[in-house]
Protein backbone atom coordinates (compact mmCIF):
# COMPACT_ATOMS: atom_id res chain seq x y z
CA UNK A 1 0.00 0.00 0.00
CA UNK A 2 2.79 2.28 0.92
CA UNK A 3 4.26 1.40 -2.62
CA UNK A 4 1.40 2.44 -4.91
CA UNK A 5 1.14 5.91 -2.14
CA UNK A 6 4.94 6.56 -3.11
CA UNK A 7 4.25 6.11 -7.15
CA UNK A 8 1.64 8.58 -6.46
CA UNK A 9 3.39 10.76 -4.67
CA UNK A 10 6.06 10.91 -7.52
CA UNK A 11 3.39 10.77 -10.13
CA UNK A 12 1.81 14.05 -8.73
CA UNK A 13 5.45 15.72 -8.16
CA UNK A 14 6.25 14.96 -11.89
CA UNK A 15 2.71 16.78 -12.82
CA UNK A 16 3.68 19.51 -10.42
CA UNK A 17 6.66 20.01 -11.95
CA UNK A 18 5.43 20.51 -15.10
CA UNK A 19 4.00 23.54 -14.42
CA UNK A 20 6.60 25.11 -12.70
CA UNK A 21 8.94 25.71 -16.09
CA UNK A 22 9.73 29.06 -17.74
CA UNK A 23 10.21 29.02 -21.71
CA UNK A 24 11.47 32.07 -23.76
CA UNK A 25 12.24 31.11 -27.32
CA UNK A 26 13.54 34.58 -27.91
CA UNK A 27 16.65 34.49 -25.86
CA UNK A 28 19.37 37.64 -26.97
CA UNK A 29 22.88 35.95 -26.99
CA UNK A 30 25.83 38.45 -28.29
CA UNK A 31 29.27 37.28 -28.96
CA UNK A 32 32.21 39.83 -29.43
CA UNK A 33 35.74 38.88 -31.11
CA UNK A 34 38.07 41.98 -30.64
CA UNK A 35 41.07 42.15 -32.00
CA UNK A 36 43.39 45.26 -33.37
CA UNK A 37 42.49 44.47 -36.87
CA UNK A 38 38.88 43.79 -36.62
CA UNK A 39 35.67 43.69 -34.34
CA UNK A 40 32.73 41.56 -35.08
CA UNK A 41 30.07 41.10 -33.92
CA UNK A 42 26.99 38.67 -34.06
CA UNK A 43 23.56 38.34 -32.48
CA UNK A 44 21.01 35.43 -31.86
CA UNK A 45 17.93 36.79 -30.48
CA UNK A 46 16.06 33.16 -31.02
CA UNK A 47 17.62 31.24 -28.92
CA UNK A 48 15.37 28.91 -26.62
CA UNK A 49 15.76 28.27 -22.87
CA UNK A 50 13.85 26.91 -20.37
CA UNK A 51 13.85 26.62 -16.27
CA UNK A 52 12.46 24.08 -14.09
CA UNK A 53 11.59 26.27 -10.88
CA UNK A 54 10.94 23.38 -8.58
CA UNK A 55 14.85 22.75 -8.17
CA UNK A 56 16.66 25.45 -10.63
CA UNK A 57 17.38 22.96 -13.59
CA UNK A 58 17.62 24.64 -17.00
CA UNK A 59 18.25 24.07 -20.32
CA UNK A 60 19.55 26.28 -23.37
CA UNK A 61 19.33 25.75 -26.97
CA UNK A 62 19.82 28.00 -29.98
CA UNK A 63 20.68 27.31 -34.08
CA UNK A 64 23.86 28.19 -34.85
CA UNK A 65 22.94 29.70 -38.12
CA UNK A 66 20.57 31.92 -36.68
CA UNK A 67 23.69 34.68 -35.45
CA UNK A 68 23.55 37.49 -37.55
CA UNK A 69 26.47 39.19 -38.65
CA UNK A 70 26.81 43.02 -40.00
CA UNK A 71 28.47 41.07 -43.06
CA UNK A 72 27.24 38.32 -44.45
CA UNK A 73 30.25 37.07 -46.07
CA UNK A 74 31.06 36.85 -42.31
CA UNK A 75 28.14 35.23 -41.47
CA UNK A 76 29.21 32.42 -44.32
CA UNK A 77 32.34 31.85 -43.22
CA UNK A 78 31.22 31.37 -39.48
CA UNK A 79 28.88 28.65 -40.85
CA UNK A 80 30.76 27.10 -43.33
CA UNK A 81 34.48 27.58 -41.83
CA UNK A 82 34.20 28.02 -38.28
CA UNK A 83 31.33 26.66 -36.46
CA UNK A 84 30.42 24.22 -39.54
CA UNK A 85 26.69 24.48 -38.94
CA UNK A 86 25.60 21.93 -41.36
CA UNK A 87 27.77 19.31 -39.32
CA UNK A 88 26.66 20.38 -35.65
CA UNK A 89 23.63 22.82 -36.05
CA UNK A 90 22.73 23.36 -32.52
CA UNK A 91 24.77 24.42 -29.34
CA UNK A 92 23.63 23.61 -26.21
CA UNK A 93 23.33 24.01 -22.02
CA UNK A 94 21.94 21.71 -19.49
CA UNK A 95 22.42 22.49 -16.19
CA UNK A 96 21.42 23.66 -12.47
CA UNK A 97 21.22 26.66 -11.52
CA UNK A 98 22.84 27.55 -7.64
CA UNK A 99 20.66 27.82 -4.80
CA UNK A 100 17.65 28.31 -7.11
CA UNK A 101 15.29 28.26 -4.73
CA UNK A 102 16.70 30.98 -2.31
CA UNK A 103 16.72 33.68 -4.99
CA UNK A 104 14.00 36.16 -3.34
CA UNK A 105 11.66 38.06 -5.51
CA UNK A 106 12.25 40.92 -7.00
CA UNK A 107 15.69 41.13 -6.54
CA UNK A 108 18.44 40.97 -8.49
CA UNK A 109 20.86 38.27 -7.47
CA UNK A 110 23.96 37.16 -8.61
CA UNK A 111 24.90 33.18 -8.78
CA UNK A 112 26.28 31.23 -11.31
CA UNK A 113 24.52 28.51 -13.46
CA UNK A 114 26.72 24.75 -13.69
CA UNK A 115 26.71 22.39 -16.19
CA UNK A 116 27.71 20.96 -19.88
CA UNK A 117 27.78 22.95 -22.98
CA UNK A 118 28.04 21.65 -26.01
CA UNK A 119 28.91 23.66 -29.17
CA UNK A 120 30.60 22.40 -32.46
CA UNK A 121 30.01 19.09 -31.13
CA UNK A 122 32.53 19.33 -27.90
CA UNK A 123 30.59 19.16 -24.54
CA UNK A 124 31.94 20.81 -21.48
CA UNK A 125 31.22 21.02 -18.15
CA UNK A 126 31.63 25.02 -17.47
CA UNK A 127 30.28 27.17 -14.91
CA UNK A 128 28.72 30.42 -15.82
CA UNK A 129 27.94 33.60 -13.95
CA UNK A 130 24.93 34.70 -13.77
CA UNK A 131 22.39 37.55 -12.65
CA UNK A 132 18.83 36.95 -12.06
CA UNK A 133 15.42 38.31 -11.50
CA UNK A 134 12.68 36.41 -10.10
CA UNK A 135 9.88 38.85 -10.73
CA UNK A 136 5.75 38.19 -10.68
CA UNK A 137 5.12 35.61 -13.79
CA UNK A 138 8.86 36.63 -15.29
CA UNK A 139 12.43 35.41 -14.38
CA UNK A 140 15.08 37.24 -16.22
CA UNK A 141 18.80 35.92 -16.18
CA UNK A 142 21.81 37.76 -17.93
CA UNK A 143 25.16 37.91 -17.43
CA UNK A 144 28.99 37.58 -19.37
CA UNK A 145 31.44 35.03 -19.56
CA UNK A 146 34.51 33.87 -22.02
CA UNK A 147 34.32 31.21 -24.93
CA UNK A 148 38.14 30.06 -25.77
CA UNK A 149 37.77 29.16 -29.07
CA UNK A 150 40.39 26.16 -28.79
CA UNK A 151 38.68 24.07 -26.16
CA UNK A 152 35.77 23.47 -28.57
CA UNK A 153 37.85 22.86 -31.37
CA UNK A 154 37.18 25.51 -33.41
CA UNK A 155 40.31 26.36 -35.53
CA UNK A 156 41.39 29.59 -36.91
CA UNK A 157 43.69 29.82 -40.14
CA UNK A 158 46.57 31.65 -39.72
CA UNK A 159 45.89 34.25 -42.44
CA UNK A 160 42.94 35.95 -40.18
CA UNK A 161 44.51 35.10 -37.06
CA UNK A 162 44.83 38.49 -36.97
CA UNK A 163 40.90 39.57 -37.30
CA UNK A 164 39.47 36.99 -35.36
CA UNK A 165 39.76 36.78 -31.29
CA UNK A 166 40.64 33.51 -29.50
CA UNK A 167 38.76 34.18 -26.45
CA UNK A 168 35.12 35.35 -27.89
CA UNK A 169 33.18 37.20 -25.26
CA UNK A 170 29.69 36.06 -24.75
CA UNK A 171 26.49 37.97 -23.40
CA UNK A 172 23.53 36.57 -22.52
CA UNK A 173 19.61 37.92 -21.89
CA UNK A 174 17.16 35.31 -20.88
CA UNK A 175 13.79 36.90 -20.55
CA UNK A 176 11.62 33.43 -19.29
CA UNK A 177 7.97 33.68 -19.04
CA UNK A 178 5.51 30.53 -17.73
CA UNK A 179 4.57 27.70 -20.04
CA UNK A 180 2.55 25.45 -20.10
CA UNK B 1 14.37 -3.49 1.73
CA UNK B 2 12.76 -4.41 -1.32
CA UNK B 3 10.94 -1.16 -1.13
CA UNK B 4 13.58 0.70 -0.55
CA UNK B 5 15.38 -0.73 -3.36
CA UNK B 6 12.47 0.32 -5.46
CA UNK B 7 11.91 3.64 -4.45
CA UNK B 8 15.50 4.11 -4.54
CA UNK B 9 14.66 3.17 -8.48
CA UNK B 10 12.21 4.94 -8.93
CA UNK B 11 13.71 7.60 -7.74
CA UNK B 12 16.52 7.63 -9.96
CA UNK B 13 14.12 6.95 -12.85
CA UNK B 14 12.14 10.08 -12.22
CA UNK B 15 14.96 12.11 -11.40
CA UNK B 16 16.10 11.54 -14.95
CA UNK B 17 13.17 12.09 -16.54
CA UNK B 18 13.05 15.21 -15.36
CA UNK B 19 16.74 16.12 -16.59
CA UNK B 20 16.13 15.15 -20.12
CA UNK B 21 12.76 16.79 -20.23
CA UNK B 22 14.38 20.09 -20.11
CA UNK B 23 16.15 19.69 -23.65
CA UNK B 24 13.43 17.67 -25.21
CA UNK B 25 10.83 20.11 -24.76
CA UNK B 26 13.59 22.86 -26.43
CA UNK B 27 14.13 20.07 -29.31
CA UNK B 28 10.02 20.47 -29.92
CA UNK B 29 9.91 23.89 -29.45
CA UNK B 30 12.40 24.33 -31.82
CA UNK B 31 11.17 22.01 -34.92
CA UNK B 32 9.64 24.19 -37.67
CA UNK B 33 12.11 26.48 -38.62
CA UNK B 34 13.52 26.50 -42.42
CA UNK B 35 17.25 26.98 -43.28
CA UNK B 36 18.17 28.67 -46.74
CA UNK B 37 21.12 26.79 -47.64
CA UNK B 38 24.09 29.27 -47.99
CA UNK B 39 27.38 28.47 -49.30
CA UNK B 40 26.62 26.19 -52.61
CA UNK B 41 29.38 27.47 -54.15
CA UNK B 42 32.40 29.59 -53.05
CA UNK B 43 32.63 32.03 -55.68
CA UNK B 44 30.10 33.79 -57.87
CA UNK B 45 32.04 31.67 -60.91
CA UNK B 46 31.69 28.08 -60.85
CA UNK B 47 35.12 27.76 -63.17
CA UNK B 48 34.88 30.46 -66.47
CA UNK B 49 30.36 30.55 -66.02
CA UNK B 50 28.46 31.15 -62.88
CA UNK B 51 27.51 29.77 -60.11
CA UNK B 52 24.04 30.30 -58.31
CA UNK B 53 25.86 32.44 -55.44
CA UNK B 54 26.09 35.93 -55.29
CA UNK B 55 27.32 39.50 -53.96
CA UNK B 56 25.42 39.83 -50.55
CA UNK B 57 23.36 43.75 -50.00
CA UNK B 58 26.37 46.16 -50.26
CA UNK B 59 29.35 43.67 -51.00
CA UNK B 60 31.10 45.36 -53.24
CA UNK B 61 33.69 42.83 -55.27
CA UNK B 62 36.68 43.15 -57.71
CA UNK B 63 38.11 40.26 -59.61
CA UNK B 64 41.06 40.00 -61.72
CA UNK B 65 40.95 36.99 -63.91
CA UNK B 66 43.98 35.71 -65.95
CA UNK B 67 43.95 33.29 -68.96
CA UNK B 68 47.71 32.55 -70.30
CA UNK B 69 48.23 30.34 -73.85
CA UNK B 70 47.97 26.85 -74.62
CA UNK B 71 50.26 25.15 -72.31
CA UNK B 72 50.96 23.34 -75.64
CA UNK B 73 52.28 26.24 -77.89
CA UNK B 74 55.84 25.29 -76.55
CA UNK B 75 59.10 27.20 -75.03
CA UNK B 76 58.94 29.98 -77.21
CA UNK B 77 55.87 31.49 -75.89
CA UNK B 78 56.92 29.90 -72.39
CA UNK B 79 53.89 27.12 -72.34
CA UNK B 80 51.29 30.16 -72.92
CA UNK B 81 52.21 32.27 -70.29
CA UNK B 82 53.63 35.17 -72.75
CA UNK B 83 50.33 35.57 -73.73
CA UNK B 84 47.46 36.12 -71.37
CA UNK B 85 43.58 37.21 -71.78
CA UNK B 86 42.94 39.71 -68.74
CA UNK B 87 39.61 40.34 -67.20
CA UNK B 88 39.38 43.06 -64.64
CA UNK B 89 35.64 43.82 -63.43
CA UNK B 90 33.63 45.16 -60.71
CA UNK B 91 30.68 43.26 -58.97
CA UNK B 92 28.02 44.66 -56.47
CA UNK B 93 25.59 43.04 -54.50
CA UNK B 94 21.97 45.21 -54.55
CA UNK B 95 20.54 43.45 -52.50
CA UNK B 96 21.21 39.67 -51.04
CA UNK B 97 19.20 38.48 -53.98
CA UNK B 98 20.31 40.95 -56.74
CA UNK B 99 23.54 41.58 -58.35
CA UNK B 100 25.06 43.39 -61.13
CA UNK B 101 28.89 43.83 -62.65
CA UNK B 102 30.85 45.00 -65.24
CA UNK B 103 34.22 44.09 -66.69
CA UNK B 104 36.45 44.40 -69.75
CA UNK B 105 38.11 41.66 -71.38
CA UNK B 106 41.81 42.48 -73.38
CA UNK B 107 40.86 39.64 -75.87
CA UNK B 108 38.37 40.90 -78.01
CA UNK B 109 38.00 44.43 -76.38
CA UNK B 110 35.15 43.14 -74.88
CA UNK B 111 32.87 45.05 -72.44
CA UNK B 112 30.59 43.10 -70.34
CA UNK B 113 27.86 44.19 -67.91
CA UNK B 114 25.61 41.75 -66.16
CA UNK B 115 22.52 40.92 -63.93
CA UNK B 116 22.17 38.34 -61.86
CA UNK B 117 18.57 37.29 -59.64
CA UNK B 118 18.29 34.79 -56.91
CA UNK B 119 14.66 33.66 -57.86
CA UNK B 120 14.42 30.49 -55.65
CA UNK B 121 16.60 29.40 -53.10
CA UNK B 122 17.28 25.85 -51.56
CA UNK B 123 15.80 25.23 -48.30
CA UNK B 124 15.93 22.58 -45.38
CA UNK B 125 13.01 22.39 -42.51
CA UNK B 126 9.85 22.93 -42.46
CA UNK B 127 9.39 24.22 -46.27
CA UNK B 128 12.16 22.74 -47.71
CA UNK B 129 12.45 23.39 -51.11
CA UNK B 130 15.32 20.99 -52.78
CA UNK B 131 17.28 23.16 -55.20
CA UNK B 132 18.45 26.86 -56.06
CA UNK B 133 17.43 28.74 -59.06
CA UNK B 134 19.04 32.29 -60.41
CA UNK B 135 18.57 34.01 -63.93
CA UNK B 136 21.23 35.87 -65.37
CA UNK B 137 21.39 37.96 -68.05
CA UNK B 138 24.35 40.03 -69.56
CA UNK B 139 25.08 42.38 -72.39
CA UNK B 140 28.44 42.31 -74.21
CA UNK B 141 29.88 45.29 -76.80
CA UNK B 142 32.61 44.84 -78.49
CA UNK B 143 35.84 47.64 -79.48
CA UNK B 144 36.78 47.99 -82.55
CA UNK B 145 39.39 50.21 -83.83
CA UNK B 146 39.40 53.74 -85.43
CA UNK B 147 39.39 52.22 -88.76
CA UNK B 148 36.81 49.67 -88.54
CA UNK B 149 34.18 51.23 -86.70
CA UNK B 150 30.26 49.70 -85.98
CA UNK B 151 27.50 51.36 -85.03
CA UNK B 152 26.95 50.15 -81.50
CA UNK B 153 23.82 47.98 -82.10
CA UNK B 154 26.29 45.96 -84.28
CA UNK B 155 29.10 45.27 -81.41
CA UNK B 156 26.17 43.55 -79.11
CA UNK B 157 26.07 39.96 -78.26
CA UNK B 158 23.13 38.94 -75.18
CA UNK B 159 23.94 36.08 -72.92
CA UNK B 160 20.67 34.48 -70.56
CA UNK B 161 20.81 31.74 -68.41
CA UNK B 162 18.93 29.90 -66.07
CA UNK B 163 21.26 28.79 -62.90
CA UNK B 164 19.82 25.41 -60.93
CA UNK B 165 22.01 24.33 -58.36
CA UNK B 166 21.55 22.26 -55.58
CA UNK B 167 24.04 21.70 -52.55
CA UNK B 168 23.63 17.60 -52.20
CA UNK B 169 26.03 17.53 -49.16
CA UNK B 170 28.83 20.67 -47.03
CA UNK B 171 30.78 18.98 -49.53
CA UNK B 172 29.07 18.38 -53.13
CA UNK B 173 27.11 20.82 -55.22
CA UNK B 174 25.90 20.13 -58.93
CA UNK B 175 24.65 22.72 -61.32
CA UNK B 176 23.01 22.54 -64.53
CA UNK B 177 22.88 25.74 -66.45
CA UNK B 178 19.83 26.27 -69.86
CA UNK B 179 22.01 29.12 -71.76
CA UNK B 180 20.81 30.97 -74.61
CA UNK B 181 22.92 33.56 -76.78
CA UNK B 182 21.86 35.58 -79.09
CA UNK B 183 25.09 37.67 -81.41
CA UNK B 184 23.83 40.15 -83.95
CA UNK B 185 26.98 40.53 -85.72
CA UNK B 186 29.23 37.44 -86.72
CA UNK B 187 31.90 36.90 -88.70
CA UNK B 188 30.33 34.48 -91.84
CA UNK B 189 27.13 34.81 -93.50
CA UNK B 190 26.52 31.19 -92.62
CA UNK B 191 27.13 31.26 -88.98
CA UNK B 192 23.74 31.01 -86.45
CA UNK B 193 23.09 34.41 -84.78
CA UNK B 194 21.58 32.48 -81.80
CA UNK B 195 22.94 29.65 -79.92
CA UNK B 196 21.77 27.05 -77.38
CA UNK B 197 24.06 25.43 -75.01
CA UNK B 198 23.46 23.62 -71.69
CA UNK B 199 25.83 23.48 -69.21
CA UNK B 200 27.53 21.20 -66.10
CA UNK B 201 29.38 22.31 -63.19
CA UNK B 202 30.22 20.98 -59.67
CA UNK B 203 31.82 21.49 -57.04
CA UNK B 204 33.76 19.20 -54.22
CA UNK B 205 35.27 20.51 -50.94
CA UNK B 206 38.88 19.48 -50.29
CA UNK B 207 38.98 20.84 -47.56
CA UNK B 208 37.12 23.67 -45.26
CA UNK B 209 39.10 26.35 -47.30
CA UNK B 210 39.67 24.31 -50.47
CA UNK B 211 37.51 23.53 -53.19
CA UNK B 212 37.73 21.36 -56.33
CA UNK B 213 35.54 22.50 -59.68
CA UNK B 214 34.60 21.42 -62.64
CA UNK B 215 32.31 22.67 -65.66
CA UNK B 216 31.10 21.53 -69.13
CA UNK B 217 29.06 23.13 -71.72
CA UNK B 218 27.47 21.61 -74.64
CA UNK B 219 26.46 23.62 -77.58
CA UNK B 220 23.53 22.47 -79.84
CA UNK B 221 24.30 25.87 -82.19
CA UNK B 222 28.16 26.14 -83.77
CA UNK B 223 30.11 28.61 -85.93
CA UNK B 224 31.00 27.39 -89.35
CA UNK B 225 34.36 29.70 -89.54
CA UNK B 226 36.00 26.98 -87.91
CA UNK B 227 35.23 24.20 -85.72
CA UNK B 228 34.99 25.00 -82.19
CA UNK B 229 35.21 22.91 -78.95
CA UNK B 230 32.61 22.92 -75.68
CA UNK B 231 34.62 24.59 -73.20
CA UNK B 232 35.75 22.18 -70.49
CA UNK B 233 37.61 23.39 -67.49
CA UNK B 234 38.87 22.75 -63.64
CA UNK B 235 39.43 24.95 -61.02
CA UNK B 236 41.09 24.83 -57.09
CA UNK B 237 39.05 27.37 -55.12
CA UNK B 238 41.19 28.50 -52.23
CA UNK B 239 39.36 30.55 -49.67
CA UNK B 240 41.25 33.32 -47.05
CA UNK B 241 38.94 35.48 -45.60
CA UNK B 242 37.99 38.14 -47.95
CA UNK B 243 39.79 37.08 -50.91
CA UNK B 244 38.69 33.88 -52.97
CA UNK B 245 41.46 32.18 -55.28
CA UNK B 246 41.09 30.05 -58.37
CA UNK B 247 43.26 28.17 -60.21
CA UNK B 248 41.86 27.48 -63.21
CA UNK B 249 42.73 25.15 -66.56
CA UNK B 250 40.44 25.58 -69.42
CA UNK B 251 40.55 24.99 -73.25
CA UNK B 252 38.78 28.21 -73.41
CA UNK B 253 40.08 31.91 -73.04
CA UNK B 254 38.01 33.91 -72.46
CA UNK B 255 35.82 34.70 -69.28
CA UNK B 256 32.57 35.99 -70.68
CA UNK B 257 29.74 33.71 -71.58
CA UNK B 258 29.24 34.40 -75.74
CA UNK B 259 33.01 33.86 -76.19
CA UNK B 260 34.29 31.01 -74.07
CA UNK B 261 30.71 29.19 -74.47
CA UNK B 262 30.25 29.52 -78.36
CA UNK B 263 34.36 30.65 -79.45
CA UNK B 264 36.63 27.97 -77.76
CA UNK B 265 39.18 26.80 -80.40
CA UNK B 266 41.21 24.52 -77.96
CA UNK B 267 40.79 20.74 -77.82
CA UNK B 268 40.85 19.94 -74.16
CA UNK B 269 42.44 16.44 -74.98
CA UNK B 270 44.92 17.92 -77.31
CA UNK B 271 46.64 20.17 -74.99
CA UNK B 272 45.14 23.17 -75.91
CA UNK B 273 44.79 24.08 -72.46
CA UNK B 274 44.96 27.32 -70.78
CA UNK B 275 46.00 28.44 -67.33
CA UNK B 276 44.58 30.80 -65.53
CA UNK B 277 43.44 32.40 -62.05
CA UNK B 278 40.82 34.61 -60.54
CA UNK B 279 41.61 36.52 -58.02
CA UNK B 280 38.77 38.67 -55.69
CA UNK B 281 38.61 40.67 -53.01
CA UNK B 282 35.16 41.88 -51.22
CA UNK B 283 35.03 44.91 -49.42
Amino acid sequence: MRFFLTILFFTSFLAVSAQEKFLTKTGDIVFFSETIVEDIKAENNKVLSIIDTSNGDMGISMLMNQFEFPKKLMQEHFNENYIESEKYPKSTFKGTITDFLKIPENVATKTQVKGTMTIHGVSREVVIPSTITKKEGEIVMDGKFIIKLEDYKIKIPKIVIKNIAEEIEVTYKLNHLPYN
Amino acid sequence: MKKILLLTFLLTITYNLQSQDLLDILDEETEGTTTTVSATFKGTRIANGHSVENRKAKELEFIIGHRFGALNSGTFNLFGLDNANIRFSLEYGITDDLMIGIGRSSLNKLYDSFLKYKLLKQKTGKNAFPFSVSVFGSVVARDYPENDKRAFAETLSYTSQLLIARKFSPSVSLQITPTYIHKNTVELLADPHDYVALGFGGRVKLSKRVALNAEYFYNFDELTAYEPKNPIAFGVDIETGGHVFQLIISNARAMIEPSFITETAGDFLKGDIHFGFNISRTF
